[in-house]
């Protein structure tokens, strides 16, 4: 056989693996991978700064369902990535990292950009490896792909140091994964089952509470085959906003801390929660103990340590929430005739819906974001991909835009992080090029990998920028103004840049939008230039996100206005 | 409750920390550890006895088995099992206590391992609270250094674990 050095080794495995593109940004110990990248049909998107690589990677694969990947050095450019190996770890992304190292026999000497990457993201990844043998890489990156994308999926990180690839070995590509250690359970109990089938029988006023893992097992179907033959209301996780329409009348909102009245009131008054692929996070609870009082909780998910982690469950199945619901499914279609009708619950909601509505008021004539969302989502049709970043902004986007399929909203949920937006933009238009691709952002997040619209313009990507411009850290801002008697502190950001010029100096086109009139012709041309575009939507600084339930508050306990 | 929790895992670099890593990032408490080869090669054992209600336990394990190199989790606890841990202790010798030290050795089926003008080593075996004795009637005497190993355990019978 023939033998080829690590370099070789790394692409051969990746083509096998099936990786289009590789998001990153390069360094010394890696000089000869990036030789042997320039002879391959993979393509290479060279992002400005790593932490923007790493996200480009995570919204690449939750646009796609793929296995998202970035390559960058080892020192500075690995601990770059640690931010959007968090943020993709915690909202169970697929993700393999590549991280150059320095040679074997310098590591533990402190040698010029060493860190040990392989320490530093143990409790962030899903699995993390230090190849420092050629005759294993084959094998580490084999089984990489295959940890980050199966079960609960994750972040693997692979440090590959210098010497490792160019040393050389015959490459032959496992054809099968074997790892003991790792056998994730894919269908449930089926005694688990039928007790969930009995509480559905049984139930006045069930409800689903779907998340993330409703869209990253692509259960979208199931679930809404769920809701429809057992007539259950659903509300969706953060997480899960895309894995059922946005517009179907089984659908309540979004429940927890800024979710509307009706689908928290709902939880609070539910008597059977069926929790899919969501894990009863505290944005999402409030207070654990005042959570769904009412309920018996049912709880499907494929990691067995989300079960009962934060609340006690009745029914606990463990299983990948596709296949649970495909046999939940066809269980309940033999019962169907016998099912209760939930007239009276569905009523029951609807009054919550129409005394307290998602609402915002217009009466002070200044931009309000709700409305620039609005019209966002009518000019799209609840068809774009939404990626936004962290803040008021992604609240409003949440609770305004309605969301129809599923991979079409990415946001950092579990760590929150802004700066993410923009480049999982990039990935998510590389990887759906067919899609419009929006990122909702605020004027303090946009600055935080700002320097990502060079990326996008060289890649001519025509993702469109909407930053919801308040001139502060929003979020914070309104924390201070209903906990803090108004001190604003540390959230003023006067020093901003002109955003439209900015925008032009990279060669993207800017827009600026200060009045409602203006926002309909602006979206409009906006979206049909073949152009990175970013609007400066200039907006009441003291509008705030409601409801609202205050951190560690009963879901009931909500601020409403 | 303390419990005591068998962890096969891949005998590989890093491991160890993985597995105290996850113990301290989540604020679990050790309170012993020991790792050793097991007669496949490949495979480690570690024993980890820890404390914490059932919730606590519940997700430790949990958690443990989450970790892609470990093989397999068990609680002994639930179950019938022995439990050894074995120490070294350092005592004064003087001809006033000797043969007070000697009748503890000889109660707790101790062994004196080295012995020099100034002091003794004694090796003694057993379960933990065999051990806590034998260090409470050898605190007065006086004490100068100890070494635990921390417990190994194993079910009783039959059953693997
Ligand atoms: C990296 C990072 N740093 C700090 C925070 C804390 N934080 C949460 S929201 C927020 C303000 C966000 O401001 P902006 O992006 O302008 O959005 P707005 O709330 O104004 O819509 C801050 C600082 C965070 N989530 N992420």
């Amino acid at each position: 056989m023939k033998k080829c050095n690590g370099a070789e080794i790394f692409i051969e495995s990746i083509l096998k693996e099936g990786v289009e593109y590789i998001f990153g940004l390069p360094g010394a110990v890696l000089c000869e991978l990036y030789d042997k990248l320039y002879d391959s049909p993979v393509k290479f998107i060279l992002t400005r700064h790593e932490q923007a690589a790493a996200h480009a990677a995570d919204g690449y694969a939750r646009a796609s369902g793929k296995v998202g990947v970035c390559l960058v050095t080892s020192g500075p450019g690995a601990t770059n990535i640690v931010t959007g190996v968090a943020t993709a770890f915690m909202d169970s992304i697929p993700m393999v990292a590549f991280t150059g190292q320095v040679p074997t026999n310098m590591i533990g000497d402190d040698a010029f950009q060493e860190a040990d990457i392989v320490g530093v993201t143990r409790t962030i990844t899903k699995h993390n490896y230090l190849v420092n043998d050629v005759a294993e890489l084959s094998k580490v990156i084999r089984e990489s792909f295959y940890i980050a994308s199966t079960g609960r999926p994750g972040p693997v990180v692979v440090d590959l140091p210098k010497d490792v690839m160019s040393a050389m070995t015959e490459f032959k590509y496992p054809s099968k994964v074997e790892i003991r250690g790792y056998n994730p359970n894919i269908h449930g109990h089926p005694g688990q089952i039928d007790r969930v089938l009995k509480e559905i029988a049984n139930s006045k006023k069930p409800l689903l509470y779907a998340g993330g893992g409703v869209i990253l097992s692509g259960a979208s179907k199931e679930l809404l085959e769920l809701a429809e033959i057992a007539e259950i209301p659903v509300v969706n996780t953060l997480m899960g906003l895309g894995g059922f329409p946005g517009t179907h009348k089984l659908f309540i909102g979004m429940l927890g801390m800024h979710g509307p009245f009706c689908a928290n009131m709902a939880t609070n008054h539910a008597d059977l929660i069926i929790a899919v692929g969501a894990r009863f996070d505290d944005r999402v609870t409030g207070r654990v103990d005042k959570f769904a009082p009412e309920a018996k909780i049912v709880h499907i998910d494929i990691d067995p340590s989300t079960i009962s982690k934060n609340i006690k469950v009745d029914i606990p199945i463990v299983g990948d929430a596709r296949e649970v619901l495909k046999e939940l499914n066809k269980k309940l279609r033999e019962i169907e005739k016998e099912l209760p009708d939930r007239k009276k619950w569905l009523e029951e909601i609807n009054e919550w819906h129409s005394t307290h509505p998602l609402s915002y008021s217009k009466t002070n004539g200044l931009l309000k974001p709700q409305f620039v969302i609005e019209k966002l989502y009518e000019h799209t049709k609840g068809k774009a991909i939404i990626c936004t970043d962290v803040g008021q902004h992604q609240m409003w986007s949440a609770q305004f835009y309605k969301f129809e399929e599923p991979r079409s909203f990415l946001s950092s949920g579990g760590l929150g992080t802004m700066g993410f937006g923009l480049p999982a933009s990039i990935g998510a238009k590389l990887a759906q090029p067919q899609k419009t691709v929006i990122n909702i952002t605020g004027d303090g997040s946009f600055q935080m990998n700002l320097q990502e619209l060079a990326t996008a313009v060289q890649n001519e990507l025509p993702i469109k920028i909407a930053i919801l411009n308040n001139c502060s850290y929003g979020m914070v801002r309104q924390w201070q103004s209903l906990f803090y008697k108004g001190r604003y502190y540390a959230t003023d950001l006067h020093g901003n840049p002109d955003f439209v010029k900015l925008a032009e100096s990279f060669g993207a086109v800017g827009m600026r939008v200060t009045k409602e009139g203006e926002v309909d012709d602006t979206i409009k041309q906006a979206l049909n230039m073949p152009k990175t575009v970013v609007i400066d939507f200039r907006i009441d600084r003291d509008e705030k996100v409601y409801p609202m339930v205050p951190a560690g508050s009963p879901l009931k306990d909500m601020i409403i206005d | 409750m303390k419990h005591t929790i068998s962890v096969m895992v891949e005998n590989k670099f890093g491991v160890l920390a993985r597995v105290s890593g996850l113990f301290s990032s989540r604020g679990f408490n050790i309170e012993s550890l020991s790792v050793g080869e097991t007669t496949d090669s490949t495979v480690s054992r570690m024993t980890i006895v820890t404390r914490g209600d059932d919730q606590i336990i519940e997700q430790v394990i949990k958690q443990l088995r989450r970790l892609i190199d470990v093989i397999k989790v068990t609680d002994l606890t639930e179950d019938n099992f022995v439990e050894r841990e074995m120490v070294l202790i350092k005592v004064n010798s003087d001809s006033k206590s000797k043969s007070e030290v000697l009748e503890i050795v000889n109660v707790f089926r101790g062994k004196i391992i080295d012995l020099s003008p100034r002091s003794y080593i004694i090796e003694v075996t057993g379960d933990s609270e065999k051990i806590d004795a034998i260090l409470g009637l050898l605190k007065p005497i006086g004490i100068k250094e100890i070494a635990r190993t921390g417990s190994v355990a194993m079910s009783r019978g039959v059953k693997k674990g």
